[in-house]
């Protein structure tokens, strides 16, 4: 094509000084962003590859299944960890349907006057309440006052008090997702608030709530002060790899809690014991995470509209 | 195929049956309660703590004041039992600002970078590895700061004891950034895009819009996300109780050991047995914290709904 | 034609938002069996009186309603089975919603709310509802595909079909033909034409001519005030009784 102009369209303008300054301004200023950005990750994953390096001496199949040995000094994490996934599994269990049937009252429901506003301030004053405090209202509540003792119970009923709130918040914003225009629709062919709900609501968002949950998994297996006073000990006796070695009144020994025990309370413990099971708790609680994000990032791609 | 001739009858839509019905209002039912557990959980909460901290105010070697002003902690005492908290509320708050003054500019920046001038694919992958470090277990940052934290900051500064204010301000700081980073980078989310091209059309570099446009339009997210960090690092427990050392004391410098209002529960808890004072002057503790970060909490959202009524 | 029976009566209708009264005292009757257009600019109350007419704006929280409408006869404030009165009213709205369910669901999904389980009564029915809204040539042969990957005027036509699934006996369009091409719009105001026969029609457009095409009486409404009521001819014609009207439907304001 014949160039009509013979001027470069570029070099038509003459860059001011004021504009030299300003692009030098806007690079600097990316850079320094990007900076901030990176600085926050890299020592993180060196960090993590830390603790990887010094964990691999006792990180094998067995650490997992095998029971501590000589007062924790030796052994494996089997206990911790199928304690963890007790407390895990009846604390959700107990937390995600309150909190998901929680959050179709608040989004679906609730009309905008001075009581949901309560509701949803106490929502947000439960997600802020300091797990110590969740501890001690463990210890008050549920060990003395209904009188559950220091049981698996106990911890995890304080352990669904405290994801409660955030599985409301994500359930909402679920829920919040499918659009209006969905709701009006069913409204006006006769169909009630519920049926609405169960057929066009739940289902379009059903992926968020899921996605809500299972974040949860992992907020509930790593938290420690709940449960420490509420049901976890120190150690119990269980056999190797047994699958169901707990009772619902009994304590349990919690991964979160037995991390801390070895690395602050027992003298003299193997060095990469500590590690190892730092190791093996950070990978599962990244692992359920990772898969919540998998399943959040696939869902989307086959949104129905 | 055979069309349907004008004749032909639709089926008579039908009644829907008892049952169904009465299983609907059943639901609905049960819907309501879950919504009003909310309340009923906070509520709760503060009873059994208070319930539990109430007897220390009948005891004789109590004194609210001195509890709030006196730096000296001394529950197991046998002579003379002082309950003064002070030293634990500057160690809260000493650990926090620390943490704040690291985390709220990397937060920002960050939060800054990933939602203004990074290509769309890094940030899809910024914002997964930000989720999974806000996943990461406290105990398990209680646990870098008691290892490598440690380490790094005895050999870099020649400190006897790694374990002090330092290092529970940075172990705090790298826990609450992802927090910050996602409030805040939410809040830049919320500014219409319309605002960025207008200013874009103009001849704007990214930076003047971030600078001139976005802060200002988004400083109430912003300063929410700065609130809800804060509120994060006062309640913060298993990290601090590991990475902070565990001295009673007022700090004077970066590489003094402190302890927390939390860490001090935490660590207390076990060994304080049921209905003595030290107990009930523990769950004081707790209601104290119970309100400091309600209040801040409350705060933080009247300021996020500011931005929602403009 | 006989303008005997009353479909719905409006008598001295106000609705406000809050404190500000968007419908100022409307009374007028539409009758069985005529297609009665409403015209008038944006913001003039028009999406607002069919929300009171299904009694969707309940769910508005700050909405308040005073006067009477009566569908049928009777007074829908005081209709204990308010899902019933709904599913007396097809309502269209102005842009297309397929719900996020099959075609076959969005067609039989006010049926099955209203619990009729039987697969051939609702078979039947969804072939019945989309012939009426001339969709079902297109969609006959992916009945179990989605909703919502039909196009703009396919699922503009789901829609009507969806609202003809309840078997109303007035059906309320509001401003149908805004988000689908000129083609489609006629095609459906065909269909319009051959429901005539058995419902009443309530049309909102904004579009006067299709007012004028459709409509056997219209009212010209705005800012929530009945403007002028009558047949179609007469609004349309040189001399409506107001000047507005006149101005309004030839294009020199609004």
């Amino acid at each position: 094509m014949p160039m009509t102009n013979n001027l470069d369209p570029a070099q038509r303008f003459t860059k001011t000084e004021f504009v030299v300054r300003k692009e030098r301004i806007q690079s600097i200023t990316k850079v320094l962003f990007a900076v901030m950005a990176i600085s926050m990750i890299i020592p993180l994953l060196l960090i993590i590859g830390y603790l990887f390096y010094h964990a691999l001496p006792s990180l094998s199949w067995e650490f997992l299944v095998e029971v501590p040995k000589k007062g924790m000094r030796d052994g494996g994490i089997w206990p911790a960890f199928v304690g963890t996934l007790y407390l895990v599994v009846i604390s959700l269990a107990i937390a995600a349907p309150v909190g998901v049937f929680a959050a179709v009252y608040l989004n679906e429901y609730a009309k905008d006057n001075w009581f949901n506003r309560i509701i949803h301030l106490a929502v947000i004053n439960l997600a802020g309440v300091p797990s110590i405090v969740h501890a001690l209202f463990g210890l008050g509540a549920f060990v003395y006052a209904a009188e559950f003792g220091y049981s698996i119970l106990s911890a995890a009923l304080t352990l669904a008090i405290m994801t409660l709130p955030v599985i409301i918040a994500s359930t909402r914003e679920a829920l919040a997702s499918v659009p209006m225009p969905f709701r009006e629709a069913c409204w006006n062919v006769g169909a009630s608030r519920w049926q609405t709900i169960r057929a066009v609501v739940v289902p379009n968002s059903i992926s968020g709530i899921l996605t809500g949950i299972i974040l949860q998994v992992s907020r509930a297996a790593g938290e420690t002060a709940p449960v420490m006073f509420t049901g976890a000990v120190f150690y119990k006796a269980v056999e190797r790899g047994e699958l169901f070695p707990y009772q619902l009144n009994e304590q349990c020994m919690a991964l979160s809690m037995h991390l801390y025990t070895v690395a602050t309370q027992v003298p003299n413990v193997k060095e990469s014991i500590p590690y190892a099971t730092a190791v093996v708790l950070l990978c599962s609680v990244l692992l359920v995470n990772a898969g919540a994000i998998a399943l959040r990032v696939w869902l989307r791609n086959h949104k129905k509209w | 195929m055979n069309d349907m001739s004008e004749s032909d009858r639709l089926p008579t839509l039908p009644k829907r049956s008892v049952v169904s019905m009465a299983g609907e209002k059943l639901l609905e039912f049960i819907i309501r309660l879950s919504g009003i557990s909310a309340i009923v959980f906070v509520l709760a909460i503060f009873f059994f703590i208070f319930r539990e901290a109430a007897p220390i105010f009948f005891s004789e070697n109590f004194n609210l004041v001195k509890f709030l002003f006196n730096a000296e902690w001394y529950p197991t005492s046998v002579t003379n039992v002082r309950y003064g908290t002070l030293a634990l509320t500057v160690g809260s708050i000493s650990v926090t600002l620390l943490a704040m003054s690291i985390a709220v500019p990397f937060g920002l920046g960050s939060a800054v970078y990933i939602s203004e001038f990074c290509s769309p694919r890094l940030k899809e992958a910024l914002k997964i590895i930000i989720e999974l470090l806000a996943a990461i277990p406290s105990v398990v940052w209680g646990f870098i700061g008691l290892t490598v934290m440690s380490r790094t900051i005895i050999s870099l500064t020649g400190a006897p004891v790694g374990v002090n204010l330092l290092n529970g301000g940075l172990i705090l700081a790298l826990m609450s950034v992802p927090i910050i980073v996602s409030i805040a980078e939410d809040a830049l989310k919320a500014v219409p895009d319309s605002y960025r091209e207008a200013a874009l059309a103009l001849g704007a570099t990214n930076w003047q819009v971030v600078y001139r446009v976005l802060l200002p339009s988004a400083k109430n997210g912003l300063l929410a996300a700065v609130l809800l960090g804060i509120g994060r690092s006062v309640g913060e427990t298993m990290a601090v109780l590991m990475a902070t050392g565990h001295a009673v004391q007022i700090p004077h410098g970066l590489l003094d050991s402190v302890r927390t209002l939390t860490a001090n529960i935490a660590a207390e808890l076990g060994e304080a047995s049921a209905s003595s004072d030290h107990y009930h002057v523990l769950f004081l503790t707790g209601v104290l914290l119970f309100i400091l970060t309600f209040a801040v909490n409350l705060t933080a959202d009247f300021v996020i709904r500011g931005i929602r009524r403009k | 034609m006989e303008h005997s029976e009353k479909a719905i009566e409006i008598i001295d209708l106000r609705l406000s938002y809050g404190v500000k009264e968007v419908i100022h005292g409307l009374t007028f009757d539409i009758y069985r069996h005529e297609i009665f257009g409403i015209i008038g600019p944006a913001q003039s109350g028009k999406t607002s009186l069919l929300r009171c007419l299904n009694r969707t704006i309940d769910f508005e929280s700050s909405a308040t309603v005073s006067g009477t409408i009566r569908v049928d006869g009777s007074d829908i404030r005081r209709t204990k089975d308010i899902y019933a009165l709904r599913r007396k009213i097809g309502m269209v709205a102005p842009l297309p919603v397929g719900l996020p369910l099959s075609i076959y669901d969005n067609v039989a999904f006010a049926p099955r709310s209203s619990g009729l389980t039987k697969k051939a009564d609702l078979d039947s029915i969804v072939e019945r509802c989309l012939k009426q809204a001339a969709l079902w040539e297109e969609v006959k042969d992916r009945l179990h595909t989605l909703g919502t990957a039909l196009s703009g005027g396919q699922q503009q036509r789901l829609t009507i079909a969806r609202a003809l699934s309840h078997q109303p006996r007035i059906l309320c369009l509001d401003e149908f033909s805004i988000a689908i091409d000129p083609v489609t719009t006629m095609r459906i105001e065909d269909v319009l034409k051959e429901l005539r026969k058995e419902i009443t029609i309530i049309l909102v457009t904004n579009l006067t001519q299709q007012a004028r095409r459709l409509a056997d009486r219209t009212m010209f409404l705005w800012n929530g005030d009945c403007v002028e009521l009558d047949s179609t001819e007469i609004i349309f014609s040189d001399r409506p009784a107001n000047s507005k009207t006149y101005e309004y439907v030839n294009g020199i304001f609004g």
